[in-house]
């Protein structure tokens, strides 16, 4: 069995939205002092990964395009569990939009061992476009299976649960395909131990660029880009925010009472 | 250029909402940038066929097949891709349901066309349609532009309004054939979603929410306990369900469910963007923290600073007797 599992390097999601700033010139979220971290939806997709390398052997490696400071992120993939990683290096690419990040990343799979399974998170928790994991499979001519909690081998395929309108559905896919993973109680990732850490740190990191891929500037370069972004703002907010009063908690929670009943909302 | 709106599911002869909403917006998008609205009325939508033109489409184009069925992606793009060759240079709408999601990347990548996900507008500006969606977990907007010529939109629901139908309005229906391949993933089992007697979270005129600030899964209880008092349903956040208090159905916010209540009760929630975008467009919005500085008290309509073990129990004794329940 042998698991892709694409990753994303992203400003952290937590940055309080106080500290969250736009650099109007790159029409990008502003680093200030935030950390990069691995998307939170990739780092569920590693868990069940690994998850599944523990309980039916095989491999995982790990791929992302990005800067040299990415293989903070893969460092981190292979400290969780993956065995292998890859890094493309984003320097000859420009990816604006996922149908570019997608081409990339196919290429960049179509270069390892035969997979099984390819996993993406459902969105990377920066952009959001939630469009690598369906491209990939268009890419690599796969089914896709979307908004997946879990997943397990079935026979020669897969069984695997998905998030559909109205309730969660179970499906069948051959392998190999391509999942993108969602956050569930079971697939909460893992803290690496400072042991698995230090040993990530001497494992080698695979670096291609777009020429070894056989990805030209037709292909990756600025024209290849379908989508343009026009502007990027923090939207206003004003608050309208009317405050209960009380002596205490109590009180408070009865006027709550009141004042919906008579803002009829209630 | 002409307009393109994909539709599936629905009841019968009526359009699902979503589709509503798009042929609506569609009408206004159109009005602006001249073309036609062609509505793609798919699987079992073809029914909803006349029912689409009276609700703004110029144009039905059916797709029906047994392949269609069974709500499968790879299908449902093929046979989008059939009806959008058949619109030539166009901005395709499709509904920001599950199954967009899966279907409009596909879509996309076969007409090699520029899509834009979770917009919550889609306008004509300078000659050009321009697409706006939360970033950064909905602390930013952006707004895009496709370089292709035909587009697609993935669109959130409510971001756009449905008009009023018009019974009797003229417009050609015609069935397309095509052939289609039964899809490689196969359905298993449908689980439907544990409502437990209440109303369905997207559905529920109140939500009332948990997050962070409850410290557990039972005061989650207090919570139903409103919920079924007033006939709404109980949601929370995604720390809330991170943190394993209740499960992953429950969420609310841009990775959950997006609910538009009557009235959303947010208790314990700091108010992250990625909350309040699944959120921010319930009537009145109600936010109980004990923190004055939680980002949550800037979209709420009316405030409480206090514990919520405090305020609840309270709140709900006061609720039952002016209900007299």
């Amino acid at each position: 069995m042998h698991i892709a599992v694409c990753i994303k390097q992203i400003l952290d999601p937590e940055i309080s939205p106080r500290a969250f700033k736009i650099d109007p010139v790159r029409k990008a979220a502003d680093p200030g002092t935030a950390s990069l971290v691995i998307g939170p939806f990739d780092l569920n997709a590693l868990e069940v990964a690994i998850q599944l390398k523990e309980r039916h052997g095989g491999q995982v490696t790990a791929l992302t395009l990005g800067s040299d400071k990415a293989k903070e992120a893969l460092r981190r993939a292979l400290a969780m569990g993956a065995d292998q990683a890859v890094l493309i290096d984003e320097t000859q690419v420009s990816a604006k939009e996922p149908s570019v990040t997608a081409r990339v990343l196919a290429a960049a799979i179509r270069k390892l061992d035969p997979v099984d399974l390819v996993l993406t998170g459902r969105q990377s928790g920066e952009w959001d476009f939630g469009q690598v994991g369906a491209l990939l499979a268009e890419e690599l001519g796969m089914p896709f299976v979307p908004f997946v909690p879990r997943l397990d081998v079935a026979g020669n395929g897969l069984r695997l649960e998905r998030e559909a309108d109205g309730g969660v559905v179970v499906v069948e896919a051959p392998r190999p395909c391509v999942a993108s993973v969602t956050n569930a109680n079971d697939n909460v990732p893992r803290l690496p131990k400072v042991k698995d850490i230090m040993m990530a740190n001497r494992k080698p990191i695979t670096v291609y660029g777009p020429g070894e891929l056989g990805l030209g500037a037709a292909e990756v370069g600025d024209e290849a880009n379908r989508l343009e972004v026009l502007d990027l703002f923090i939207p206003e907010v004003k608050s309208e925010c009317e405050f209960i009063e009380g002596e205490d908690g109590a009180e408070k929670g009865a006027n709550l009472a009141r004042k919906l009943v008579e803002r009829k909302v209630i | 250029m002409n307009i393109v709106v994909i539709g599936w599911g629905g009841d019968g002869h009526a359009p699902s909402a979503a589709v509503r909403e798009l042929l609506g917006g569609a009408r206004r998008l159109a009005q602006q940038s001249g073309g036609q609205v062609i509505g793609a009325a798919l699987g079992g939508a073809a029914k909803a066929a006349t029912g689409m033109i009276e609700y703004g489409a110029d144009r039905v184009l059916i797709v029906d097949h047994p392949a269609l069925a069974e709500l499968d992606a790879e299908a449902y793009a093929a046979a989008a891709h059939v009806v959008c060759d058949q619109a030539g240079d166009a901005l395709v709408l499709v509904p920001g349901d599950r199954l967009g999601w899966e279907v409009a990347p596909r879509l996309a990548h076969r007409l090699a066309a520029g899509l834009v996900t979770d917009c919550l507008a889609v306008d004509w500006e300078g000659g050009r349609f321009v697409m706006t969606k939360p970033v950064y977990g909905g602390k930013a907007m952006a707004k895009l532009a496709a370089r292709t010529a035909t587009q697609v939109a993935l669109v959130r629901a409510r971001a756009m309004e449905p008009l009023e139908p018009q019974t009797g309005r003229a417009g050609d229906v015609e069935a397309l054939n095509v052939n289609l391949s039964p899809g490689r993933v196969k359905l298993l089992e449908r689980k439907q979603e544990e409502t437990q007697g209440q109303v369905r979270l997207e559905d529920a005129p109140v939500v009332v929410s948990g997050g962070r600030g409850l410290g557990g899964p039972e005061p989650f209880r207090m919570l139903e306990e409103i919920a079924q008092l007033v006939g709404g349903a109980v949601g929370a956040s995604l720390a809330a369900v991170d943190a394993g208090w209740i499960s992953p159905q429950h969420q609310v916010g841009q990775t959950g469910k997006s609910v538009a209540p009557d009235l959303y009760i947010a208790v314990g929630i700091s108010g992250a963007s990625q909350h309040v975008a699944g959120m921010s467009n319930s009537k009145t919005i109600v936010a109980i923290n004990k923190d004055p500085e939680a980002p949550i008290f800037r979209v709420a309509h009316i405030g409480v600073v206090g514990d919520y073990k405090e305020v609840l129990p309270a709140f709900v004794a006061e609720l039952r007797k002016i209900k007299g329940a």
